[in-house]
């Protein structure tokens, strides 16, 4: 067997798009299956049940999602609720959700059907990237099949009114953190607020509301139609559950695919993505979920599993699950140089330590490619990056952060080599003769 | 962050064409009243779509529609870097993804077939044809190297087939989104390994239940 999720344990049936996306075909996937039967128990119920399967959000945090519809206030005030999926899916390397709005947008809409159910809400913005123009539509058309066929909207088969509409983005990264999206879904500069007050008590028009990300909504109907005990089955403890996960860079068939959490993630690669670009041994290193997190070398993905707490505990984590693998033949350096450009160009400019460091650290780390910097910026770089992490109000300056960080812990002397041989072959660098005759 | 300015040249006046008009009441329609101000990012890419770019005459009809400053509006339209300040290529607009999943895979030689087909980037080409940037992560990276070309994205490109696709947007026959190597999707290239249990698919799924598990017996 490939992996070690079996076939009739996926949920994203449709991942490939190789089936109709329509409600007719959705339906006969088992999607809108047993979904009265679902609103028919309390939230409450439904609130435990996903507490009880372990979720934890897919977006790359990994907050239990259960526990955070409970945050969510008990009685309907005078402010109505809201439920905003964030499907603003911008992290390199990470192309889950797409597939999901594209290839199942039925699953998505029974998912906000009944999260706004447990959170006792009516109405539900799904928070689209901009550029996602063709799964938008697809969405937009799926919306107008459920509402047809009376699954959604005012005085539906399920009795509970509930409205749901799909807004975009203008091509912001930082527009992925909740914070900032709901600034943007406003109508103003995705720049995040500070928290508190978290989105459960002032979130969108300053009405409680929670954010999820799209695959944790979209796979809490299934967790309720199988039984949260199915859920838990997969994976370590606290780990739970079935995660689409993806690869990009040097792998022989990049893909995205549904595995089981703490699938060893050689395992991962040798069997869906094909292997590595010549083989496990031209492995150099990987970085496991999409850009943000920091990257592990060839020796550590030798024995590490795909889930939170292990990746955590190598300084690394899990994210979205997206990872981007780099063989020996690439320039490591330079590709992390990249990510660092990434960041400057998506930094929004709130806090100081964010707006200026990213630029600092791009363009030392431009000079660390070609080797024209000095030796001690490494230790420089080091320290701005460590004045950046933990000193935003968002997650963008820490995710800056943690590549860089995670290349000269593993690669620190391939880069100070490099420094020297560029200082060898020109020696008109002051102290060029000194360091080539260390 | 990125400087953004609007461009020098900007027409006299700007107004939504009739058609769009019914689009613009739908967008300000999803929001609650009151809010219409959440409309502002999807009326930019009316005009946008419209136009080709958003002219500054633009942002001034759409804060006069929403009911907002002007200067809001402008704090949008430079914020966000999918709006296009100056006018971009009439036939096709690329925008190559250049962040690192698409640059391992070699996204870098597709700027070099840019370069030498429509020219500098974030430039016309010299007929106003053409134009091409480089864009941060599109979010389809397991079909790297991509290109969004006239917002639908073509994948898994490599310097001959971005070429190819180039012909058919001048020549009047632009093909078809998707996979230029003729991938479903993000599925892995060959034949799909997983999903290929015919069970999944025969309907078994979509049988009653006969109730959920766990579920508490009159719980309402």
């Amino acid at each position: 067997m490939i992996g070690i999720l079996e076939d009739k344990d996926r949920i994203f049936t449709n991942l490939y798009g190789l089936h109709d996306w329509g409600l007719e075909g959705a339906k006969a996937r088992g999607v809108w299956n047993a979904t009265a039967d679902m609103l028919s128990q309390t939230p409450e119920w439904i609130c435990d049940q996903i507490k009880a399967s372990g979720l934890r959000g897919r977006g790359g945090a990994g907050f239990a999602t259960g526990l955070k519809w409970t945050f969510m206030p008990k009685q309907m005030g005078e402010r109505p609720h809201y439920l905003v999926v964030n499907a603003d899916e911008s992290e390199p390397g990470t192309c889950k959700d797409r597939e999901i709005m594209r290839n199942d947008p039925h699953r998505l809409i029974e998912g906000c059907l009944v999260a706004s159910y447990a959170i006792r809400a009516h109405d539900c913005f799904i928070y689209i990237r901009g550029e996602y123009v063709l799964e938008r539509e697809r969405l937009e058309a799926a919306l107008i099949q459920a509402a047809e066929a009376r699954l959604i909207g005012k005085d539906n088969i399920h009795g509970w009114d509930f409205n749901v509409r799909v807004t975009h983005g203008g091509g912001a990264y930082i527009c992925g953190d909740e914070m900032a999206l709901l600034e943007s879904l406003e109508g103003k500069k995705g720049q995040p607020r500070l928290k508190p007050p978290f989105p459960a008590g002032a979130g969108v028009y300053g009405c409680p509301t929670t954010v999820n990300n799209v695959e944790s909504i979209a796979v809490a109907p299934e967790i309720l139609r199988r039984g949260a005990e199915w859920f838990l089955g997969f994976g370590r403890s606290k780990n739970s559950g079935t995660k689409l996960m993806s690869a990009s860079g040097h792998v022989n068939k990049p893909c995205v695919v549904e595995e089981a959490m703490s699938i060893p993630l050689r395992q991962l690669v040798e069997d869906h993505f094909g292997g590595v670009r010549g083989g496990w041994g031209n492995l150099k290193a990987i970085i496991p979920g999409g850009s943000s997190v920091r990257m592990i070398p060839a020796e550590e993905c030798e024995v590490a599993l795909m889930d939170f707490d292990d990746l955590a505990s190598r300084k690394s984590g899990l994210g979205t699950a997206a990872m981007i693998v780099m063989d020996k033949d690439c320039d490591i350096v330079a590709a992390i140089a990249r990510l660092s450009y990434f960041y400057k160009h998506e930094s929004c400019g709130q806090c100081t330590p964010c707006r200026e460091g990213t630029g600092w650290m791009w363009r030392i780390m431009e000079r660390m490619v070609t080797g024209e910097a000095e030796p001690k910026e490494i230790d420089m770089l080091l320290d701005v990056a460590s004045q950046v992490e933990g000193h935003t109000i968002c997650g963008l300056g820490d995710a800056a952060a943690w590549p860089i960080q995670g290349l000269f812990r593993h690669f620190r002397p391939e880069i100070e080599q490099r420094i020297a041989n560029y200082r060898t072959r020109r020696a008109n660098v002051p102290g060029a003769t000194l360091i080539a005759a260390e | 962050m990125s400087v953004r300015r609007l461009a020098k040249d900007q027409p006299a006046s700007f107004a939504f064409a009739p058609e769009l008009s019914d689009q613009v009441q739908w967008w300000i329609a999803k929001f609650p009243a009151g809010r219409q101000q959440s409309a502002v990012i999807p009326l930019l890419w009316l005009v946008q779509k419209q136009e080709g770019w958003v002219c500054e005459p633009a942002l001034r009809v759409v804060a006069e529609v929403l009911f907002m400053p002007v200067i809001r509006v402008l704090e949008i339209a430079t914020f966000y870097t999918m709006f296009q300040l100056s006018p971009v290529g009439t036939v096709a607009h690329v925008q190559l993804c250049g962040t690192t999943p698409c640059m391992l895979r070699g996204a870098n030689d597709l700027k070099a077939v840019l370069r030498a087909r429509i020219g500098a980037k974030d430039h016309c080409s010299t007929d106003g044809r053409f134009s091409w940037e480089e864009v941060e992560c599109l979010g389809a990276c397991a079909n790297a190297p991509m290109a969004a070309i006239n917002d639908y994205y073509h994948e898994d490109l490599s310097p001959e087939s971005l070429g190819v696709i180039l012909d058919g947007f001048a020549s009047g026959h632009p093909p078809a989104p998707g996979s230029a190597i003729g991938r479903q999707g993000s599925a892995p290239a060959g034949e799909p390994l997983t999903l290929t249990d015919p069970a999944l698919y025969d309907g078994s799924r979509a049988r009653p239940l006969g109730g959920l598990p766990n579920a508490v017996a009159a719980a309402q």
